[in-house]
């Protein structure tokens, strides 16, 4: 009996010992292999993600574990949604407190009544092609990320479910229609849209929009005009880039590709949405005489002489009205 | 009220790929989604190890938080299931979720993934239970019938444990004690705040 509990506790030292030795290896090959508990391999990964390998033949779901989709729903939710969200606040508060204090800007020598022909068809049609499809776009863009807001609570779940499937289909095949318009547009103006000196002066003058009776001179397009040009080339670019990177899922990126295609998407996509609300405005009631430009292509000649002086001058010496 | 998790002990895991098989059969599902997979890390190395993974149905889950249609909810028995009636097939819960357990019946060119499907803790989905609507969209609901998943009963080693998160934090707590060094309770300290004390 006596000897049965000596033998008892030698084993229970060895056990002891080769416990604690296990204990003190364990980590030495940790740090050669991959850990065996999950927060000290997300640790070693420096929070990167775990991939091994799978019997299915898919690339994706060899991904065990990957911790950048909390990042990813954070950005999304936190920064990108409230700062964007508010962005959009601003800028029509921005624009009607500009209404309210500039009032319409209007054609300082009135109308003449004899008109000059701005915009020809093609160039129209280029416009408007981008503008349709842009508004279509927009909404449902907005719908995606402040709909469920917004929206869901007062049109209940399956009409909300509806629209939402709809506006995603809408904006999957309008962006083909859309990137044809910039492109068209790039082509056709791309050649008035290089910022020279006179861009300079008319920016120094705060594009005349600041004080009546101030009209800076300007070609075919101003230096917002210009602005205005190359902020739709660029945003058009990064949303049509990332855009089709998420209508062909996991074609030339990753899980990390798939997630910034979405941010970049949903940041550049906000900002033109507050940069093309600005540009409506201009060129509608923040305007007299401005609307024609892209509607019927005719403008009066005293608003273009005072908004577009050398490019008047340039169309009068030549005779034509073609540009 | 239990709060139902899953526990994958990868010590005891053998990569049979038997719980992938009782899931694909119990819940019909389609070609082409695995609602649980198992992944080997380190194959044919030394450290090597495998882990059956699904839906973790997470505390603060990605998925319900990104959601643009708000098509997900979570049970009493904090499993998280979804619409598939309200689905649009968007993709963001994949892009949010950390175990890539949203799955989708096609590709997904020009948005046409279809709606998705993931794990549904053997719980069915919104439709009655055990109605053969609720079985043609999202399977079994076996925890209806008083029953757990069937990955984690059919498992042969009992690697992968489902229930009670607190009972079966206790068996795999008893489980490190005895054998006196953890593997690593896969996907709770992303899943769950709280994570396992061993």
């Amino acid at each position: 009996m006596r000897l049965f509990n000596i033998k008892r506790t030698i084993w229970a030292a060895l056990a002891f010992g080769i416990m604690l030795s296990l204990g003190s290896v364990a980590p030495a090959s940790a740090q050669q292999q991959a850990p065996a508990d999950e927060a000290a391999l997300l640790l070693q990964l420096k929070g990167g993600p775990v991939t091994g390998r799978v019997s299915i033949p898919d690339a994706k779901s060899g991904v065990l574990i990957q911790p950048q989709g909390r990042d990813w729903r954070q950005t999304l939710e936190g920064p990108v949604k409230s700062a964007g969200g508010w962005l959009l606040v601003l800028t029509v508060v921005a624009l009607a407190a500009f209404l309210a204090i500039r009032g319409r800007i209007k054609i300082e020598h009135g109308m003449s009544g004899r008109t000059i022909e701005r915009f020809k068809g093609i160039e129209r049609f280029a416009h408007w092609l981008t503008a349709i499809c842009f508004v279509i776009l927009g909404l449902s863009g907005l719908n995606i990320s402040f709909g469920r807001s917004l929206l869901l609570p007062v049109m209940g779940p399956e009409a909300f479910t509806g629209l939402t499937a709809f506006g995603k289909l809408a904006h999957n095949f309008l962006s083909f229609p859309f990137v044809l318009g910039v492109l068209l547009m790039a082509v056709l103006w791309i050649r008035h849209n290089i910022f020279n000196a006179i861009d300079m002066e008319w920016f120094r003058q705060g594009g005349g929009l600041l004080q009546k009776g101030v009209h800076p001179p300007a070609g075919k397009f101003n230096g917002g005009q210009k602005i205005i040009f190359w902020l739709v080339v660029l945003g058009a670019a990064a949303l049509a880039v990332s855009g089709y990177m998420l209508m062909f899922p996991f074609y030339v990126t990753d899980i990390a590709g798939m997630q910034l295609a979405q941010l970049v998407h949903a940041i550049a996509g906000i900002l033109m949405v507050a940069v093309i609300l600005a540009h409506i405005y201009i060129g509608s009631i923040g305007m007299e005489g401005a609307f024609d430009a892209m509607g019927s292509g005719q403008v009066d000649v005293n608003w273009a002489r005072e908004h577009h002086s050398l490019w008047v001058k340039d169309v009068t010496a030549r005779g034509a009205g073609d540009d | 009220m239990a709060r139902m998790k899953f526990l994958c002990d990868s010590e005891r895991c053998i990569e049979c790929n038997a719980c992938v098989t009782a899931c694909k059969n119990e819940n019909e599902v389609p070609w082409g989604i695995n609602r649980r997979r198992v992944v080997t890390l380190n194959d044919g190395a030394k450290g090597e190890r495998s882990i059956s993974m699904a839906c973790m149905h997470c505390e603060d889950a990605p998925c319900m938080a990104v959601c643009p249609v708000d098509c997900f909810y979570k049970t009493d028995e904090g499993v998280v299931l979804h619409s598939k009636d309200l689905c649009i097939g968007c993709g963001y819960c994949f892009y949010a979720c950390p175990f890539g357990a949203p799955q989708y019946p096609q590709v997904g060119n020009f948005g046409s993934r279809g709606k998705m499907d993931k794990c549904t803790f053997c719980a069915g989905g919104p439709e009655a239970d055990n109605t053969k609507e609720e079985y043609a969209k999202y399977g079994a609901n076996r925890l209806a019938e008083g029953k757990l998943p069937l990955c984690a009963e059919m498992c042969s080693t009992k690697a992968l444990l489902a229930g009670d998160g607190d009972v079966i934090a206790q068996i795999y707590k008893e489980r490190v004690s005895r054998r006196g060094y953890g593997s690593g309770a896969w996907g709770w300290a992303t899943a769950y705040k709280s994570g396992t004390a061993a």
